[in-house]
């Protein structure tokens, strides 16, 4: 096996595209749980824990772009406020030593179902940055995961940056496990409100083969949420945005729950963070007003 | 491959490394340094946990490559000579060590977060020690060593 060890973006991608077959490593929390149990062995590492660009973020106004290997510590406390729907995803990750080491580059990576930055990621419009020696691309989070542990990457390619809008309005995500930490999600919910647009993000994990957008259920609070004046949301449309969620799962029965848990809980979960953000924003209106 | 670290202050060179072993390997194995341990290998216990770079870190889910360069601590580093941390002997007086196993990456958490918070809440301690398993103790004599640590 070899090690490679690129100080640049440019010396990592001409090394990814002279070998396509090197396995990318940056927090390693996947990556070594493999190779530790002998259920991979690359021919080699790619490590891209010394390229300072993948490390780095930016933001302007309206939108933050972040480097894929940012561990979720940094995540947190240097982009919390901006993007608060990550953050609480970030911090369910594992444990504080996970998330030391941790991205949500690796995350996007492993494209687990499971994944919780997933959710977050589609219900914001995240975009992913793609790049390879052969130029790069912008890939929506919509268009990203294609399958169970399957992506949008090319063999040559590297995740760069993700690319998302500053919160305009309350996020939530919510998780189902056995413990507060160290828990792989059961299933998972995340909710974006984005009242410059006068609608919100929705999306589920580890419910489907991939993540993924609850567009039905966006659509239904398109049409009841009032932006302008915002009312008190009777339970009835909680409660139906919560059917219409768990409408949206194709679950499995597994180890960690059943089908018909999961889509139970999603309801649950969804009917729940749609209540905390959307009083989140009737508090916000009201003490602008 | 020949590997750089600087393990407990001092600058350590090893060679023969596999490039897809552990820190934890390297720290245990080649360079006789047992304290943090190996229980897992997969991220779960927290008793590997040493620093790199200041950051506590799974030993295990550190590829040895990537440790290059690095400053490691690990528990054996904690101690000034023959006067143990406050952490550690707060381990001691309090009883919070069965077993043993999960001490040293308990130790490490525990030292960490002292360092960043001084005066934890409860509920701050058990978030900081989220990570780290102890299949003998209970965890009341743990929380009750740091509580002790932070007073003393
Ligand atoms: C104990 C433990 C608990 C965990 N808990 C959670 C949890 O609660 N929630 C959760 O979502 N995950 C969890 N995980 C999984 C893991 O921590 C996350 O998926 C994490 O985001 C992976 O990031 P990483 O940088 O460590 O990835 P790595 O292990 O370095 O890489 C993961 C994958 O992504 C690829 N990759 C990494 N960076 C790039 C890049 N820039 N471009 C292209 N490919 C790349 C790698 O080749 C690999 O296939 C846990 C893992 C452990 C060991
Ligand atoms: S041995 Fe590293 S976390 Fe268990
Ligand atoms: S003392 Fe035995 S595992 Fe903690």
């Amino acid at each position: 096996m070899e090690f490679l060890r690129p100080v640049s973006l440019g010396e990592a991608l001409e090394m990814k595209a002279a070998r396509p077959e090197a396995v990318p490593i940056a927090g390693g929390t996947d990556v070594m749980v493999e190779l530790n149990f002998d259920h991979r062995r690359p021919a080699a590492l790619l490590d891209l824990t010394r390229v300072a660009e993948l490390a780095e973020w930016s933001r302007d106004d309206s939108v933050v772009t972040f480097g894929a290997a940012l561990p979720y510590t940094r995540l947190i406390n240097e982009l919390g406020t901006d993007l608060p729907g990550l953050a609480i995803a970030s911090r369910t990750v594992g444990s504080p030593q996970i998330r030391n080491r941790g991205t949500v580059g690796g995350n996007l990576g492993a494209a687990s179902p499971a994944g919780d930055t997933h959710p977050v990621l589609l219900a914001s419009d995240a975009v992913v940055e793609v790049a390879s020696a052969r130029g790069t691309r912008s890939i929506p989070a919509s268009e990203f995961y294609l399958g169970v542990k399957r992506n949008a990457l090319e063999p040559d390619e590297l995740i760069t940056s993700i690319r998302l809008p500053k919160a305009t309005g309350p996020q939530q995500f919510a998780k189902v496990g056995t413990r507060n930490a160290m828990v792989i999600a059961v299933c998972s919910f995340a909710i974006s409100l984005h009242p410059n647009e006068s609608r919100a993000g929705a999306a589920i994990g580890s419910a489907a083969p991939t993540p993924r957008r609850v567009r039905q259920a966006e659509d239904f609070l398109t049409e009841v949420l009032d932006w302008e004046s915002p009312q008190a949301l009777p339970d009835s449309a909680k409660r139906r945005f919560g059917e219409l969620v768990a409408s949206a799962a194709e679950p499995i029965d597994d180890v960690r729950g059943s089908a018909a848990y999961r889509k139970h809980a999603l309801a649950v979960l969804a009917r729940r963070a749609l209540g905390w953000a959307w009083d989140a924003y009737r508090e916000g209106e009201r003490s602008c007003a | 491959m020949r590997v750089n670290i600087t393990v407990n202050g001092e600058a350590r060179q090893v060679d023969d490394v596999w490039p897809g072993e552990s820190l934890l390997y390297v720290l245990r194995e080649r360079l006789g340094l047992p304290g943090s341990k190996n229980a897992c290998e997969q991220g779960e216990c927290g008793s590997c946990t040493v620093y790199m770079d200041g950051t506590p870190v799974c030993a295990c889910l550190v590829a040895a490559g990537q440790a290059e360069g690095r400053e490691v601590r690990t528990v054996e580093g904690l101690a000034s000579g023959d006067t143990l941390d406050r952490v550690q002997q707060a381990f001691v007086d309090a009883g919070a060590v069965q077993c043993g196993f999960c001490t040293p990456g308990l130790v490490v958490a525990a030292h960490d977060l002292l360092t960043r918070t001084p005066q934890p809440s409860d509920p701050e301690i058990r978030e900081a020690l989220a990570g780290n398993l102890c299949r003998c103790t209970g965890y009341e004599k743990i929380l009750d060593a740091v509580r002790m640590a932070a007073r003393s």
